[in-house]
């Protein structure tokens, strides 16, 4: 009788132990295979260049996958004003004038590797990180909007009201500009952009994130076999998202 | 001594007019404070038209104050009396207007407290950042014009920085052109054309502007203008007017006989709506026929009165021919897919709709206001009145 309960005792506080254990080394375990991406104090290295390829053939019409995940990421949400509402990622149709035919696809900033909104910044708050992404350093960034009229692809917006249901990962604030980051914070984590996320977990598989620089990634396999566009390439910005299909 | 109390009582109405400047003035910054506190949402500009009324204004300031010092520059330069005595309102008006444009421009930002960062962090590719450079000389350079020009001691080096100064402001100019003729995506800016446009027009505004001051300045000081000087600033008002225009033909005929830019110049020219009635009733018909039918005609053009009301057309114009190239050259879409036709969430493929708001409207009003207030009490303070010994009636 005392054995039982003995026995039932060290059961007990074996499970406990084995719990408790768990529980304290599962992070840890985790936090190893998150030490894979770029430890935070590194900076962004030039031998990345990141990159998007948008198959719009695999693209509806109607679907918004990607828009929904990515305002759900970064916070980006409407406020009734849709005229002053920032979007980073918009569906745009497209219908070609003589055959009708039409298109439809994510448009959001292309992360050029000549972006004009970087050269027209007068304080440098618009920059591009080493690996490609182009961002806006919202300490120094004074609201003048001149980027906003050099971006060929409308991919900028202005902060025009105050909001307060902001994502931790993603500052956003009044009287700046914002854009698409790629989803920096999950990149630098070894995550994919949201809107990518979305896209697959669909099904739809019409994006495909990765390395430019890195001959044997996905995207640049696709890139290689296959035609793709650059958006505007007749102004030679060398974009860092590219399309299939259109 | 009764000409003492002529000027008290002229006083009286001088103070009552620094009121009221300044009631614009604080009204401005009412409005600039009101659009801070709650974001630009409460005025017209959106995603779309990023830049508005404010900045028509701003860039009308700062491109005639470039423009007026060019009478004091025909002075100095090019040793012509008559612009000579102009010289120092000439330099005034420069200064005055390029703060007052500065103020708008600073005011608008959505964060215009980081006016610092503005002024330290140099993006030293940007013409924008360029810009913050050319201003700052400017003012320096032409308050030292202005030093030359109004200390005896000084007049010997007043040819040399004059020369500075003209050059310097054809600088400046070209660098706000270029803020347009930079710009590559869209459709109406993206040529060096605004470079020489943006120059040849402060020479028209500004003129415009002098003439109108010192209208005011000889009417409020029972003075009257020599008919001799009056005619040479008319006819040369004139020519500037008429270059504006050759420009404009200029900019549109090349864009018309681009097949890329025909729809954009379509927009512009024939159904454009308000921009295009803006074009050929406020640029072309007012701001540019009417003032050179009156300049030229030989009866008007000799009524003081007649060419302050071609100045003022001059300057209606000038709005209208900013206004269509801001905000009528974001209204048309951005051509993300030429050849194709764009439909998005983002007003992708439609013209952009711009309602001014009235924040907008006291804020540009507001520096032209500053202008003013800077204008009226330097010359209370100073003696910035044209000198024509030989042609001035005396009182």
């Amino acid at each position: 009788m005392s054995n039982d309960v003995d026995n039932s005792r060290r059961k007990f506080i074996a499970a406990g132990v084995a719990g408790t254990a768990g529980l304290v080394l599962a992070p840890g375990v985790t936090l190893l295979d998150m030490a894979n991406a770029r430890p935070a104090g590194e900076a962004a290295s030039s031998t990345k260049r990141w990159g998007m390829l948008i198959d719009s053939t695999k693209c509806a019409t109607g679907c918004n996958d990607c828009v929904t995940a990515c305002g759900k990421e970064n916070g980006v949400a409407s406020t009734g004003h849709p005229e002053t509402d920032p979007q980073w990622i918009r569906k745009i149709e497209l219908k070609e004038v003589k055959s009708g035919k039409s298109h439809s696809l994510p448009m959001m900033c292309q992360h050029c590797a000549e972006p004009p909104c970087v050269d027209v910044c007068p304080t440098g708050a618009s920059f591009k990180r080493a690996d490609g992404i182009v961002l806006v350093d919202r300490h120094i960034c004074i609201g003048c909007r001149y980027c906003m009229m050099a971006c060929p692809y409308k991919a900028r917006s202005f902060v025009h009201e105050e909001h307060d249901d902001q994502n931790p990962d993603v500052p956003r604030g009044k009287g700046c500009v914002e854009s698409c980051t790629l989803c920096v914070h999950r990149v630098d984590k070894d995550m994919e952009p949201a809107c990518v996320e979305a896209c697959s977990a669909g099904n739809h598989g019409a994006m495909l994130f990765g390395d430019l620089n890195d001959a044997n990634s996905e995207i640049s396999k696709r890139i290689a076999t296959y035609a793709t566009t650059q958006v505007r390439a007749d102004l030679a910005l060398n974009t860092g998202v590219r399309y299939q299909g259109i | 001594m009764s000409n003492d109390v002529f000027r008290k009582s002229k006083d009286g109405a001088f103070y009552f007019v620094l009121g009221v400047i300044g009631l614009v003035v604080l009204a401005g910054l009412g409005a600039a404070f009101y659009m801070e506190h709650y974001g630009h949402v409460v005025t017209g500009m959106t995603n779309q038209i990023v830049w508005g009324l404010p900045h028509v204004f701003a860039i009308f300031l700062i491109v005639a104050a470039s423009g007026v010092l060019n009478v004091a520059s025909i002075g100095s330069v090019f040793g012509k009396p008559v612009y000579k005595a102009r010289g120092p309102l000439a330099g005034l008006l420069a200064i005055a207007m390029l703060a007052g444009g500065l103020m708008v421009l600073m005011l608008d930002l959505g964060r215009s407290d980081r006016l610092i960062i503005a002024m330290t962090y140099l993006n030293l590719k940007s013409v924008f950042a360029l810009n913050v450079f050319l201003y700052t000389v400017f003012f320096t350079v032409v308050a030292l014009y202005l030093w030359t020009m109004l200390d005896r001691k000084m007049h010997a080096y007043s040819k040399y920085v004059g020369f500075a100064a003209f050059i310097w402001r054809l600088a400046l100019t070209t660098g706000t052109g270029a803020i347009f003729g930079f710009l590559v995506a869209r459709q109406a800016y993206g040529t060096a054309l605004l470079a020489p446009m943006f120059i040849i027009m402060s020479f028209s505004f500004g003129l415009a502007v002098f003439m109108i001051v010192q209208a005011v300045m000889y009417s409020w000081n029972d003075r009257v203008l020599d008919e001799v000087i009056l005619h040479r600033l008319k006819n040369l008002l004139a020519t500037f007017v008429a270059a504006v225009l050759y420009f404009t033909v200029v900019y549109h005929m090349t864009n018309l006989y681009f097949a890329k830019q025909t729809a954009f110049e379509h927009f512009i020219l024939i159904d454009g709506g308000v921009y295009t009635n803006l074009f050929w009733f406020g640029q072309i018909l007012l701001g540019t026929l009417a003032p050179l039918a009156i300049l030229f005609h030989p009866g008007l053009s000799k009524r003081n009165g007649w060419i302050v009301t071609a100045s003022m057309l001059v300057i209606l114009g000038a709005f209208a021919q900013l206004y269509v190239l801001l905000i009528g050259g974001q209204a048309f879409p951005l051509s993300i897919f030429p050849s194709m036709v764009e439909s998005s969430s983002f007003f992708d493929g439609q013209i952009h709709t711009y309602s001014p708001s009235l924040p907008e409207f006291l804020l540009g009003m507001g520096g032209i206001a500053a202008a003013a207030l800077i204008t009226a009490i330097a010359a209370k303070v100073l003696n910035f009145m044209p000198d024509d010994k030989h042609h001035t009636v005396s009182h």
